[in-house]
């Protein structure tokens, strides 16, 4: 091939970046999932809601972290009150109504953005200025925080998972929510919190990717359909899986960057869902089931 | 303490109870026998809140109860072990534990001594705290399904076919269990297969046919009766 | 399990829809004439929708990949062949979307539900990522623009299209197709397909090829779709990448739901109502997809049957 060194080695950086940042989105999905059966196909739209909150937190506070932690925290609160309202009077149901109610939210979510806040992108100013050399390039500092800080997210994320009264119940509700329940573990609670936590990181998401890419009220479409396939590339449900996935899926997009334009790279990912769909349909990276 | 009256309770378009009534008096071991598919599970699922009755009413310590969902009950004081045990699998036995131990109102002092009374009684559990729930055997996991329904401390345990699948040896152990929550004052409903055991440590005993109560008998009065044992659960 | 009445009264009913349809174009404006010819549209897209989704109970978001397919098939055919021919142009859409529709049938028997939901939406976002990029041959975002061919049967000569006829056209096409359907559907055939619906485990157990029954009805929906996209393409005269966008798919879904899924005529009342309100409210809220979706929304968690649905049980009680 005829393609240096230097811009592979720069794709790989650029492919992690997204990767983590996709991670971030995709944990919430599958975190979600696992827990509840619930297709979120407003999870994207989650992100868009997010970035176009902290956008309009920045314009009236001038502070990219404020910005954060605000549209994590609305987005959370607007996730827990989306869950008790429209998931769960569902639960139990055909799975095939979550999904077309979490599409229906979807839409609405979209056209509400488009109606608040206007059909242009909005780019958020980069918190982290300045440059530093990457082989031909001036790389941003920022795009490396992204990565990091959306890395110390889900490892946050993890650690509650692990350590922890709460971590317990949102695990042994994952696992068997009948026998949680008999513990004395709130269910319906440990619901409604864990689709708040998943919303708060697609929020964070949206925030960090802002700077990048802008924000518009289609981006969740996007968002949503790479998180899907992220997902199910991980194993539905399998935290560990999807984290690996986003960040496999965003190197091979950027290595495919290199040879087609960045719109047809996005086939690879398609490729990938069905590939693993064909031959590992549980999951590229779960453990043969023994 | 607690008491069904006439309850009915349908799984989909399955009419299963049709109109059981017990009671359990505070601390006392009462069995519940029967051949198999009579309604036994459902029963105790029926007071559990997993399968709510149609109609009909439980109560529980004077206040109805029916229909209201596991975990509140959990924290009334009623637990559950489900006779295909539920041990949470990926989770460690200590964190199977956790699940009921870590509770509202439960201070450190009352946490070690929980934990001390349950690894007293089955040493195996200290030894595997760390261990997968899911890599433990038969009889180690009935015994930490066990050890989770005493972290609730409840005052009634709906225990569901202890002895089911173990070994004969492990029955024994089942029965020193059950004596010595017996001895705490802890009450039980036991749903049983295996006749003798249940004869041994109840005082009392229902027998269930197609989904009643068909008779009732103090077990010392049931254990000289061959002749309804063998009408009833036809052995 | 779901069977349209045959009594009279049915029959009654169809005569006098089908008969409003037919002078419709004679006493409507322009603007309304045509839109009733793309009420017809798409309620065949919805239509062959509701064989997945009501009667098997598969859930695709796949169909927006069978209408721009076969939309892009017609096209190939009015801007190859020369005069553009209706008929060809027809066979064109319905093996495009037919090809597209083997891929599908495959995915179908090896995935459940949910996976083949996501799957059916990779599948259309892979076709409008394909058709938007490469650009020579399907015109890229622009898409592509040809004249309408005329009516024409072999050998007699053909008639160039005016609204009218054209509505009358599709007016036939999507009549008989609803016949057709609506014959399957009731047959032994569409009996099974909804007790795979109803309890797939146990159609299996029963001893009915399952695959089998999944593959022709991923087939049947994908060829209608199909039909309606030839359609829209001899309509408008333009094929688009829009149409492809999977998110095209899950408004033919909502059409599905609120019209009442699982019965053939529901999908098509509510791409009707769908349309009007969109027609109705964007005069005066530019956002009208905002009430609208939470109406649906609603409908999903109060109404599942959709209005047909609940109308049914209604008049049943």
């Amino acid at each position: 091939m005829g393609i240096p060194v230097e811009q592979i080695l720069v794709q790989t950086v650029n492919g992690l970046v997204n990767g983590m940042i996709l991670a971030l989105v995709a944990s919430g999905l599958t975190l979600i999932f696992g827990i509840m059966d619930v297709v979120n196909f407003a999870h994207g739209d989650l992100v868009m809601l997010g970035g176009f909150v902290g956008a309009a937190t920045i314009a009236a506070t001038g502070n990219f972290w404020v910005a954060l932690i605000v549209a994590a925290l609305v987005v959370a609160v607007f996730g827990a009150a989306l869950q008790m309202s429209t998931l769960r009077p569902l639960l139990g149901r055909d799975p095939l109504t979550t999904i077309l109610a979490t599409f229906g939210v979807s839409l609405v979510l979209q056209k509400y953005a488009l109606w608040q806040w206007g059909p242009s992108a909005r780019n958020l100013p980069e918190p982290i200025t300045g440059r530093f050399d990457l082989f031909y390039l001036q790389y941003p500092w920022y795009r490396v925080a992204t990565a990091i800080l959306a890395g110390a997210m889900i490892g946050a994320l993890w650690l509650f998972l692990k350590r922890g009264t709460y971590g317990i119940w949102i695990r042994a509700t994952t696992q068997d929510r009948v026998m949680a329940s008999a513990m004395g573990i709130p269910v319906p609670w440990v619901h409604t919190a864990v689709f708040a936590i998943g919303a708060a990181m697609a929020a964070a998401s949206g925030v960090l990717f802002g700077p990048l890419g802008g924000v518009t009220q289609t981006m969740g479409a996007d968002f949503t359909l790479r998180a899907f396939i992220v997902v199910v590339v991980g194993g539905m449900g399998n935290l560990g899986g999807s984290i690996l996935a986003a960040i496999f899926i965003s190197l091979l997009e950027a290595y495919a960057a290199l040879v087609v334009s960045p719109a047809q790279a996005v086939i690879v990912s398609f490729v990938a869902l069905i590939l693993t769909l064909l031959f590992r349909p549980t999951g590229l990276f779960v453990p043969t089931p023994k | 303490m607690l008491s069904l009256t006439d309850v009915h309770t349908y799984y989909g378009k399955s009419h299963i109870l049709h109109g059981v009534s017990l009671e359990v008096a505070p601390g006392e071991v009462v069995g519940l026998l029967g051949r198999n598919g009579v309604g036994k599970s459902t029963t105790l699922k029926s007071v559990m809140g997993l399968a709510p009755p149609s109609s009909g009413r439980v109560t529980f310590e004077g206040r109805d109860i029916t229909g209201l969902p596991p975990h509140r009950l959990a924290r009334l004081g009623i637990a559950w072990v489900p006779e295909d045990r539920r041990i949470f699998r990926l989770l460690s036995v200590m964190e199977n534990l956790r699940t009921g131990l870590d509770r509202r109102g439960v201070d450190d002092a009352r946490r070690t001594r929980l934990l001390d009374k349950v690894y007293a009684a089955f040493p195996v559990l200290r030894d595997r705290r760390n261990q997968a729930g899911g890599t433990l055997s038969g009889g180690e996991q009935q015994m930490l399904a066990i050890a989770r329904a005493m972290m609730l401390e409840p005052k009634i345990i709906l225990l569901d076919e202890p002895t089911e699948g173990l070994m004969p040896r492990m029955v024994s152990q089942i029965r020193e269990i059950v004596d010595m929550l017996h001895g705490e004052g802890v009450a039980i409903l036991l749903v049983e297969q295996n006749v003798a055991l249940t004869l041994t440590v109840s005082s009392r005993v229902y027998i269930m046919e197609k989904g009643v109560v068909r008779h009732q008998a103090p077990a010392a009065a049931l254990r000289a009766d061959q002749a309804v044992i063998h009408q009833y659960l036809g052995v | 399990m779901t069977r349209a009445p045959s009594h009279r009264g049915y029959w009654i009913g169809f005569g006098i829809v089908v008969g409003l349809l037919t002078i419709a174009p004679l006493v409507l404006p322009p603007f309304w004439r045509r839109f009733v010819t793309e009420i017809l549209i798409w309620g065949l897209l919805a239509m062959s929708s509701d064989i997945l989704i009501g009667y098997t109970g598969m859930v695709s978001f796949g169909h927006s990949a069978f209408f721009g397919l076969g939309m892009y098939g017609a096209a190939a055919a009015l801007l190859t062949v020369k005069p553009p021919n209706l008929w060809l142009a027809i066979v064109y859409g319905l093996v495009g979307a037919g090809a597209v529709a083997v891929f599908v049938a495959y995915f179908s028997t090896r995935l459940r539900e949910i996976y083949f939901g996501i799957t059916t939406l990779v599948f259309s976002q892979i076709f409008y990522v394909i058709i938007f990029t490469w650009t020579d041959v399907t015109g890229g975002e622009n898409g592509l623009t040809f004249s309408q061919p005329g009516l024409g049967l072999p050998g007699l000569g053909s008639v160039p299209f005016t609204p009218d006829r054209l509505h009358w056209f599709v007016l036939a096409v999507v009549t008989l197709s609803y016949l057709l359907l609506r014959r399957i559907t009731q047959s032994p055939f569409g009996m099974v397909l909804q007790s795979i619906r109803e309890n797939e485990p146990r159609t299996r157990a029963i001893g009915y090829a399952v695959e089998r029954y999944k593959i022709v009805a991923v087939m049947l929906s994908g060829l209608f779709a199909g039909l309606a996209g030839v359609l829209y393409a001899i309509q408008n005269k333009f094929a688009a990448p829009d149409f492809v966008f999977f998110l095209v798919s899950g408004e033919v879904v909502i059409f599905n739901v609120m019209g009442g899924i699982g019965t053939l005529v529901g999908p098509i009342a509510g791409a009707a109502f769908f349309l009007l309100v969109r027609e109705g409210l964007s005069r005066y809220f530019e956002y009208y997809l905002i009430p609208v979706g939470i109406i649906f929304v609603l409908m999903v968690i109060f109404l599942p049957q959709g209005f047909l649905g609940f109308l049914r049980r209604r008049l049943n009680q």
